[in-house]
């Protein structure tokens, strides 16, 4: 566990906590370390920090104040959502201040007919869809999170769920964000019309890990629900062979609503815990799902059975009704958990391949998992590439963590030499920030801190997450890696990762 | 570093030390385009090529100056396609064109636009430098998304070098169909059709006319056909009518009064357009509409900054307005520094995107 000892300032806390109490009512804004201790980690549990204050806005005019006056005292802030993220994000700083987002959670409005939600940075992923259903719409991006976490959350994170290989990430289904910079400046970017004018700021500040702007608005894209959806789950005796499935599949031009693969010991964690009827047998599950009209439906459903019989799969089921397709996909969205109940420990990777390389990956991982002594269930967003590794640890045996930080980091640098990266969703935050020396080189570090100070020209925002100073990479002593032609220098054993 | 690149890198260099502008162009297809810039020319197509193309990856990666028309026949090839449909506006038109004026076409009401398809870039800033954002993978949250903010960017900000790009399956099957209704019919026509599952692709309205592109599986397109009637186009009349909207040779445009691109809300309503006399047209499900007009610049921004959007003057004799529409002072504040981050000495395409970028 990595408790950081950022020690808490008791005058300049005094402070804080008064200038902001003047502007907030009193229970929205914390510092007993009995009322602050709730958020001194995200989902990230490994890092814990107490914050010096914990403020929570209840409108878009009580978080400009509270960073008007964090940026006259020159107090870093760090934003939180439902603090399901992974990668330590949202982790606080001991002179900090935490703004939790979480009391902004209306749903502002509703527009069936131009097919856009507006709603506050608070609200949950999934109460989006709920808000929509009524109309036949629905917001696309479903984080196996979904029920938790928030629309800010997302936004900071360019999150990610089973339905992005065709309906996309959070950057494809955000029209418009609003926000605040660390001094408190209204800004706005993208719109509600296809396009706003000047550059493209709404992408840059998707997947900014709260560090450019505090959002406190977001417009949302809905679609129609699809009529119908079905899915296949097919059996593997070779998760190699499972791999390349996948990508015949894509190569066949079909774009599945879903495609997740998961391996034998991932699917017998989870047929414990949910009872999905997966095939235990299998050495790799591969669940393949189809959405449109009925009629389609059917059509794609043949060709993609017959894609994978081709590519060898053992088994093939068919969902034969909406039950058993939830059925299908409980399995899948709790691996997550199910994982948390076979180990007393787990630390969940994230890297993004190419998909043909899936099999060498794989492989990869087997061996890692001989090499460390550590299992290592594998689940997958296969569709777009996106590795899930859950590597299952004992925190309280001695040097159980120190093996999986450096099984985590050898994964994580196969993926960069690969072609690909180490983070598809989860974010850098403070976990993978070692690693974003390997992936890019100085001047690139360079010009995001460029783009930080853009934004934020004190460093007043989420500071010490996502971008690494070139003074971090040194101590780390990483080369930066690009497409496989340079190889790390450095033996792993003994270095920091998380 | 390839002889090109170190060549342009030491030129880059030398206008960064010397102040002095560099015009960036490929064909110049796009010339028309934006504001007028000076500067010494930079062009791109002595950097071409497809670099990689692994079509089950769904990825292409490719140089700048590569001709998109042959970009897209190598997509063709493989059954795949640029699902943003990009016009060319020119025979040799480029990829870094098509990158840095970020335009989309038809398809982009249903696919999304270019900078959605866009998962890696590389560039060169203004010290020379080359550098690689994104990758060629689908998912990608390391660092800020620096390859979709050059997207539509103008060259303001570097010389784009290289792309990879999401492509996309061909549909199985196409269809257009005719309808004959008002300007205020269609808009809510189109998005009634948009808040239900069909396969729409593409929509123009211009002159009591709506057309309308279905694209997808063959069992989604004929369901389709039967529920929403209206008459159907033979492929050889569909097909002229689409490539013509998107490269703008439709008769609407051939028009000498200023073009004006209003992005705005798909549900705004057309009498809120009125106030402009001239002609329009319809495209986007509603979300861009094109106004033929004479109307002074400020009425029109005023008319698309109420109904929720901004207005571009896209193809006019006389730009001194500004072709794009103004920001407000903090975001302005903004562009001006992303713009110093990445071009110091402001020597890219100087005033192309706004006067003082
Ligand atoms: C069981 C489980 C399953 C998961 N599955 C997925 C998955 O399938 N796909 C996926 O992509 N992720 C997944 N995640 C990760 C996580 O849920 C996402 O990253 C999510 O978007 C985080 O949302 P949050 O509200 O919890 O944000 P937090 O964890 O509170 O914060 C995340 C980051 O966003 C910033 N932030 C939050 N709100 C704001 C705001 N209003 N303004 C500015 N910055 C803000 C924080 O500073 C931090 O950097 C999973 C997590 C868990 C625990």
């Amino acid at each position: 566990m990595n408790v950081f000892a950022g020690r808490i300032d008791f005058i300049r806390q005094a402070q804080v906590a008064a200038r902001l109490g003047a502007v907030l009512p009193r229970a929205a804004v914390l510092h007993r370390s009995e009322d602050t201790r709730p958020y001194e980690c995200d989902g990230l549990s490994a890092y814990r920090q107490l914050p010096m204050v914990v403020a929570l806005p209840a409108d878009e005019a009580q978080v400009q104040a509270v960073l008007r006056i964090c940026h006259e005292l020159q107090v870093p802030v760090v934003a939180r959502g439902a603090g399901t993220g992974l990668s330590g994000g949202a982790l606080p700083m001991g002179d900090g201040v935490l703004l939790s987002l979480a009391k902004m959670k209306k749903i502002l409005a509703v527009d069936p007919v131009a097919r856009i939600a507006r709603v506050q940075p608070g609200v949950r992923n999934a109460a989006i869809s709920e808000a929509a259903a009524p109309y036949g719409l629905y917001y696309a991006p479903d984080p196996s999170s979904q029920i938790a976490c928030t629309i800010g959350g997302n936004v900071a994170e360019n999150s990610g769920g089973v339905h992005c290989v065709k309906y996309g990430l959070t950057v494809h289904n955000v029209m418009r964000v609003r926000g605040l910079t660390a001094a408190g400046d209204l800004v706005e970017f993208g719109s509600e019309a296809p396009d706003a004018p000047g550059y493209d700021l709404l992408a840059l500040a998707i997947g900014s890990e709260g560090m450019l702007a505090v959002t406190t608005e977001v417009s949302v894209r809905l679609i129609p629900k699809p009529e119908t959806a079905c899915c296949i789950m097919a059996s593997f005796d070779d998760v190699e062979k499972a791999g390349n499935a996948v990508a015949d599949v894509i190569g066949a031009g079909i774009i599945p609503a879903g495609l997740e693969m998961m391996d034998r010991p991932a699917t017998h964690a989870v047929e414990q815990f949910v009872h999905a009827g997966y095939d235990l047998e299998a050495a790799a599950l591969l669940l393949c799902e189809s959405d449109g009209t009925p009629e389609e439906v059917r059509e794609e459903v043949a060709r993609m059975s017959e894609v994978l019989r081709a590519s060898g799969a053992t088994g093939i089921r068919v969902s034969q009704n909406e039950t058993e397709r939830l059925k299908f996909w409980a399995g899948r969205k709790a691996a997550f958990p199910a994982v948390g109940r076979i180990s007393p420990d787990y630390y969940c990777m994230d890297g993004t391949i190419p998909r043909r390389r899936l099999g060498e990956i794989l492989h990869f991982i087997a061996a890692m998992e001989i090499k460390y002594g550590l299992r290592c269930p594998n689940v997958f967003h296969a569709g777009d590439g996106n590795l899930h590794p859950l590597i299952l640890f004992d925190a309280n045996k001695p040097d159980e963590l120190a093996r999986t930080e450096a099984f985590a980091g050898e994964v994580l640098e196969k993926c960069v030499e690969v072609g690909g990266t180490i983070t598809g969703e989860h974010g850098v935050g403070i976990e993978k920030i070692n690693q974003m020396c390997t992936q890019f080189a100085p001047a690139e570090l360079a010009l995001f801190r460029g783009v930080k100070t853009a934004f934020d020209p004190e460093g007043l925002l989420n500071p010490g997450k996502n971008i690494p100073t070139l003074h971090r990479c040194a101590e780390y002593g990483r080369m930066h890696l690009k497409g496989g032609t340079a190889a790390a220098q450095q033996p792993h054993a003994g270095l920091p990762r998380f | 570093m390839d002889a090109v690149l170190e060549q342009w890198s030491q030129v880059v260099r030398s206008a960064t030390e010397g102040r002095r502008p560099l015009r960036i162009r490929g064909s110049g297809s796009k010339d028309f385009y934006g504001n007028a810039t000076a500067g010494e020319l930079l062009d791109t197509r002595g950097h071409a090529g497809i670099v990689d193309y692994e079509s089950s990856e769904l990825v292409v990666t490719a140089r700048a100056g590569t001709p998109l028309a042959e970009l897209e026949s190598a997509l063709a090839q493989k059954g795949q396609m640029l699902a943003f449909e990009p016009p060319h506006f020119g025979a040799s038109a480029t990829v870094g064109g098509m990158l840095a004026a970020g335009l989309s076409g038809p398809r982009r009401q249903s696919a999304g636009p270019l900078r959605d398809f866009v998962l890696g870039m590389q560039l060169m800033d203004g010290r020379g430098d080359i550098l690689n954002f994104g990758g060629r993978v689908m998912k990608n949250v390391a660092g800020y998304d620096v390859s979709r903010l050059l997207a539509g960017s103008l060259g303001t900000l570097g010389l784009i070098l290289e792309a990879s790009l999401k492509t996309l399956p061909l549909p199985v099957m196409e269809a257009t169909l005719r309808f004959e209704l008002p300007e205020d019919r269609a808009v809510e026509t189109l998005n009634r059709w948009g808040g239900q599952p069909l396969p729409v692709s593409a929509s123009a309205w211009h002159g009591d006319e709506l057309h309308v592109r279905l694209s997808g599986a063959a069992a989604a397109v004929t369901a389709a056909l039967g529920r929403l009637g209206g008459e159907q186009l033979s492929a050889d009349r569909a097909r002229p009518f689409w490539s013509g909207l998107r490269e703008q040779r439709h008769p609407f445009f051939q028009n000498s009064m200023p073009l004006w691109r209003l992005a705005v809300p798909s549900t705004a309503p057309p009498r809120v357009f009125e106030v402009l006399p001239g002609s329009r047209l319809l495209e986007w499900g509603g979300g861009l509409r094109w106004i033929a007009t004479h109307a002074d610049a400020r009425v029109v921004r005023d008319v698309a900054a109420k109904a929720g959007g901004h207005a571009t003057l896209f193809r006019a004799a006389d730009k001194s307005c500004g072709s794009f529409h103004p920001l407000p002072p903090e975001m302005m504040m903004l562009h001006r520094r992303l713009k110093a981050t990445f071009d110091p000495q402001g020597i890219f395409n100087p005033g192309r995107l706004y006067p003082d970028l």
